[in-house]
C-alpha cells in the first residue's frame, strides 16, 4: 500500500496510548476508540447506522467467504496483518469466480497493544479495503488478558455478487485442463520466516500480499465458463492445494519443476533452510485450471494484468495416477508430491 | 544460483546417466551416507533412473533417525521444566520419544524454540537470564563446530544459564560397524561432502584400506549424486578402491582447521548409542571435563525411565541398508508421517519418509 494513505490519516488525538481490557467492555472507553479509530476512518453509509449489523441487497447469486488472521509477527516485511485481513477474504470470495462488495472486521485485541500500532494496522486496513473496492460494513471489538492473544487477531468476512459468467468448481475440471499459477510462489512464506523470532535472516524478500479481485474479474469477463477453477494456494501452498484438488476430482496432475515461477531470492532462502517451495505459503498468488484450448491466450491475457506478469502454465490434468501429483523434476525424474505433514520445519543440516 | 543450477542440469546428468550404463556391467550395492543425499536422490527421481544393476541402501546419516528415544525422552523432560527455555532444530521437534515429542510438549506449554544456530541459542540465554537456556545439540560433524563454539563462548563470556544437551554423532565408526555386521552388502560409499569439509580425508583412509572399499566424497545436488555413483562404480568394476573427490568445489583435503579446533577445544570422542543401532564405540562426542559446567544432562539430574522402541518398527535395519523401508510390515500403514513408529518416517531425510513422501505412486 502506497505511503499516502497513512499521510492522510494521521492518528487522532485519544487520550490513552496503549489498548486495555476496558477497551473491549463495551462502555465508554470501547465508544471513544470506536469512534475515534473504526467509524471516522472506515465512514461509509452502511456502518453510519451504527447498527449491529448491515442490511445489503444483491441482484445476484452471492459468494460468502469467512478467515481469521492470527499471522506472527503482525508488521512482516511487505505488509501487516490489517491489509492481510483484507486482501485474504476478498481474494477467497473471488476465487469463488465473484465480485467482493461487502466485508466485515472483527479484532481480538491484546491488552497492551500501543494504539499507534493498532493505527497502522487498521490504515492499511483502508488501505487495502479500498485499494480493492469493498466496503467495511460490520464489526467488532474485543480485548482479551496480556498472555491470552499475540498483539492482535482479526477475522474478516466477505460477501460478493457471483459474475454471470462464472462456472466454478472442482466438477467442471477434466484430463487436458492446464493450470497456471498466476506469479511467484513461495514469496509471502519466506518473507514471514526471515523475521520470525530465531530463523531471521537478512533480505530483500517482502510478502506478495495483494487484491486479486480485479485481475479475476477481467479474466472471467473474457474467459467466462472455459475457467474451470481458481484456487489461491495460501497456507499448505501449492503442492497442498493441487492435492486437494486431485483428491476431490479423482484425476491425476501433472506438474514441471521447471516450469514453476519463483523469485531467485526465495529459492535460495528456501534451500538454505531445507524447505519445499511448494509448501510455503503463498498471499498474492492464485492458480487456475482452465480449458486446453484457450490456456495460451488465458496465459497471455493473465500476464497483461495486474500481478500476473509472472504467470506460467506449470502442467495439466491427467487421466492416470488418479488422487496424486506428480512432478517431473528439474533433471527429468519422477516423483510424487504428497500433501503436506503438519509444519515444514528447517531441517538440522 | 551459482554452483546450484549447474548441478542440476538435466542434459549433463543425462550424459552421466549415459556413461554409467556403459562402465557398469554387473550388479553393486552402494551406500550413501547423509541423509541429504538419501533425499536428493528420491526428491529428484534419479533411483528410477539408475541402470538396474545399481543399488542404492540409505545409510545412518540423518542426525534426526539416529538420536535415541532416551535423548528425546530427556529433551521433553528437560522442555517441561517451567525454568527451561528448550531450544533445537526445527525437524527434532516431530520426533516421537516413548511418550510425546517436543512438538507436543510446546503446545502443552513447554517454552520449545525452533533456532538455526545454537549461538541464537546463547543469545536467548543472555536476554532471560531468570531462566536456563538448553540447545539441543543434535548432529554429525557438520553441526559439532557452531555447538562447540556456543558452548566456548558461553565460558568466555561468563554466561552460566545455557547448556547443551550432546548427543553427537560420527560418521566413520558408523560406516565401521555397517562393514562388520554379518549381514552387510554395501560394496562402495558416498561419503558426506558436508561432513568432509569440516573433518577432511584422514580418518577415511584407514577405513579404505581395511575394508576395501571406494569411498568417493559427494555432493548433494542431482549432478553430484550421478557423478559420485559413477565414479564408486568406476572403482568398483575395475577392482580399485580409493578415496576420490566428487565433491572438489568445496571439500579440501585438510577439512576445516578453524572448526576442527574448536571442536577438540570442547569435545573429546566418546561411545554414542544409536537408536536402532546400539552403541558404537568412539562413535560421538561428549564435552571435556572442562566444560562439564555445561553439559545438560549433569546440571539437571535427568531421572527418564528406559524404554524400548516399538517392536514392529525395523528401523535399525533400515538404517544399517539391510531392508528397505517398505520391507517394513507397518510401513505407510500403522506408520506414516503423522504418526511415525520410528524415527526414520519423521526426518523429511529420513529413508522412510524420503520412500513415503516421493514414491508411492
Amino acid at each position: 500500500m502506497s505511503n499516502l494513505t497513512n499521510l492522510q490519516c494521521p492518528l487522532p488525538q485519544l487520550d490513552f496510548d496503549v489498548i486495555t481490557l476496558g477497551h473491549g467492555g463495551g462502555g465508554l472507553l470501547t465508544n471513544k476508540l470506536l469512534d475515534k479509530a473504526i467509524f471516522e476512518l472506515f465512514d461509509n453509509e452502511k456502518l453510519k447506522t451504527r447498527h449491529d449489523g448491515a442490511i445489503l441487497s444483491f441482484g445476484h447469486k452471492v459468494a460468502f467467504s469467512t478467515d481469521s488472521f492470527v499471522i506472527s509477527p503482525v508488521f512482516f516485511p511487505g505488509g501487516n496483518i490489517g491489509e492481510l485481513a483484507v486482501n485474504g477474504t476478498v481474494n477467497d470470495v473471488a476465487m469463488c469466480g465473484a465480485s467482493p462488495r461487502y466485508i466485515s472486521l472483527a479484532l481480538i485485541i491484546e491488552e497492551g497493544l500501543p494504539v499507534t500500532e493498532l493505527w497502522d494496522i487498521l490504515v492499511h486496513v483502508k488501505g487495502a479495503a479500498e485499494k480493492a473496492g469493498v466496503l467495511i460494513v460490520t464489526g467488532d471489538t474485543k480485548v482479551v488478558e496480556r498472555g491470552k492473544g499475540d498483539k492482535i487477531f482479526i477475522n474478516t468476512t466477505g460477501v460478493g455478487e457471483m459474475n454471470p459468467n462464472a462456472q466454478i468448481g472442482t466438477d467442471y475440471i477434466k484430463p487436458g485442463d492446464k493450470i497456471i499459477v498466476s506469479g511467484n510462489v513461495a514469496t509471502h512464506g519466506m518473507a514471514i520466516m526471515s523475521v520470525r523470532k530465531g530463523l531471521e535472516f537478512e533480505t530483500s524478500i517482502e510478502s506478495d500480499t495483494c487484491n486479486l479481485n480485479h485481475t479475476i474479474g477481467h479474466l472471467l469477463n473474457e474467459f467466462g465458463s472455459q475457467i474451470h477453477l481458481m484456487r489461491d494456494p495460501t497456507r499448505g501452498g501449492v503442492a497442498s492445494t493441487l492435492n486437494e484438488i486431485a483428491r476431490d476430482t479423482q484425476l491425476g496432475i501433472d506438474i514441471v519443476q521447471d516450469d514453476i515461477p519463483i523469485d531467485s531470492r526465495v529459492d535460495s532462502a528456501c534451500e538454505m533452510l531445507g524447505l519445499d517451495p511448494l509448501y510455503v505459503a503463498n498471499e498474492g498468488v492464485f492458480i487456475s485450471f482452465v480449458d486446453a484450448s484457450v490456456a495460451d491466450a488465458y496465459l497471455k491475457k493473465l500476464q497483461s494484468l495486474e500481478y500476473g506478469e509472472n504467470a506460467a502454465i506449470i502442467g495439466e490434468v491427467v487421466a492416470d495416477h488418479h488422487n496424486k501429483v506428480v512432478l517431473t523434476s528439474k533433471i527429468g525424474g519422477k516423483r510424487v508430491v504428497n500433501m503436506q505433514v503438519g509444519e515444514q520445519l528447517p531441517r538440522i543440516c | 544460483m551459482k554452483y546450484l543450477s549447474e548441478y542440476r542440469n538435466a542434459a549433463e546428468v543425462q550424459k552421466h546417466l549415459e556413461m554409467l550404463r556403459k562402465t557398469v556391467t554387473r550388479p553393486w550395492t552402494i551406500m550413501e551416507t547423509c541423509g541429504g543425499q538419501t533425499h536428493g536422490l528420491v526428491k529428484n527421481g534419479i533411483l528410477e533412473m539408475l541402470p538396474e544393476e545399481i543399488t542404492m541402501v540409505h545409510g545412518p546419516g540423518c542426525p534426526v533417525c539416529v538420536t535415541p528415544l532416551e535423548l528425546i525422552d530427556k529433551a521433553v523432560h528437560l522442555a517441561q521444566n517451567k525454568d527451561v527455555i528448550l531450544c533445537s532444530f526445527g525437524d527434532m521437534l516431530r520426533v516421537p520419544g516413548s511418550k510425546k515429542s517436543l512438538l507436543q510438549a510446546k503446545a502443552e506449554g513447554a517454552d520449545v524454540r525452533i533456532l538455526y544456530s545454537p549461538l541464537e541459542a546463547l543469545n536467548i540465554a543472555k536476554e532471560n537470564p531468570d531462566k536456563e537456556v538448553v540447545f539441543f545439540a543434535v548432529g554429525f560433524e557438520t553441526t559439532a563446530p557452531a555447538n562447540a563454539l556456543s558452548v566456548y563462548q558461553a565460558k568466555k563470556s561468563g554466561i552460566s544459564n545455557y547448556s547443551i544437551l550432546v548427543s553427537h554423532v560420527l560418521v566413520p565408526p558408523a560406516m565401521e560397524a555397517i562393514l562388520n555386521d554379518k549381514d552387510n552388502r554395501i560394496q562402495g560409499f558416498l561419503a558426506a561432502g558436508h561432513v568432509l569439509t569440516i573433518m577432511g580425508f584422514d580418518e577415511y583412509y584407514p577405513i579404505i584400506e581395511k575394508y576395501k572399499v571406494p569411498v568417493v566424497v559427494t555432493g548433494f545436488e542431482p549432478l553430484d549424486l550421478v557423478q559420485g555413483i559413477l565414479m564408486v562404480v568406476r572403482q568398483l568394476e575395475k577392482g580399485e578402491y580409493k578415496l576420490e573427490n566428487q565433491y572438489s568445489r568445496v571439500v579440501q583435503e585438510s577439512g576445516n582447521k578453524q572448526a576442527l579446533e574448536v571442536i577438540k577445544q570442547v569435545f573429546e570422542v566418546s561411545n554414542r548409542a544409536w537408536r536402532g543401532i546400539g552403541e558404537i564405540p568412539y562413535s560421538g562426542y561428549k564435552l571435556r571435563d572442562e566444560y562439564v559446567d555445561y553439559d545438560a544432562e549433569i546440571k539437571f539430574s535427568i531421572d527418564i525411565d528406559k524404554v524400548n522402541e516399538n517392536e514392529i518398527c525395523i528401523a535399525g535395519d533400515v538404517l544399517k541398508g539391510i531392508k528397505k523401508p517398505y520391507q517394513c510390515p507397518a510401513f505407510g500403514k500403522q506408520c506414516n508421517p503423522e504418526n511415525p513408529l520410528g524415527a526414520p518416517m519423521v526426518s523429511s531425510e529420513g529413508a522412510c519418509a524420503a520412500y513415503y513422501h516421493y514414491t508411492t505412486f
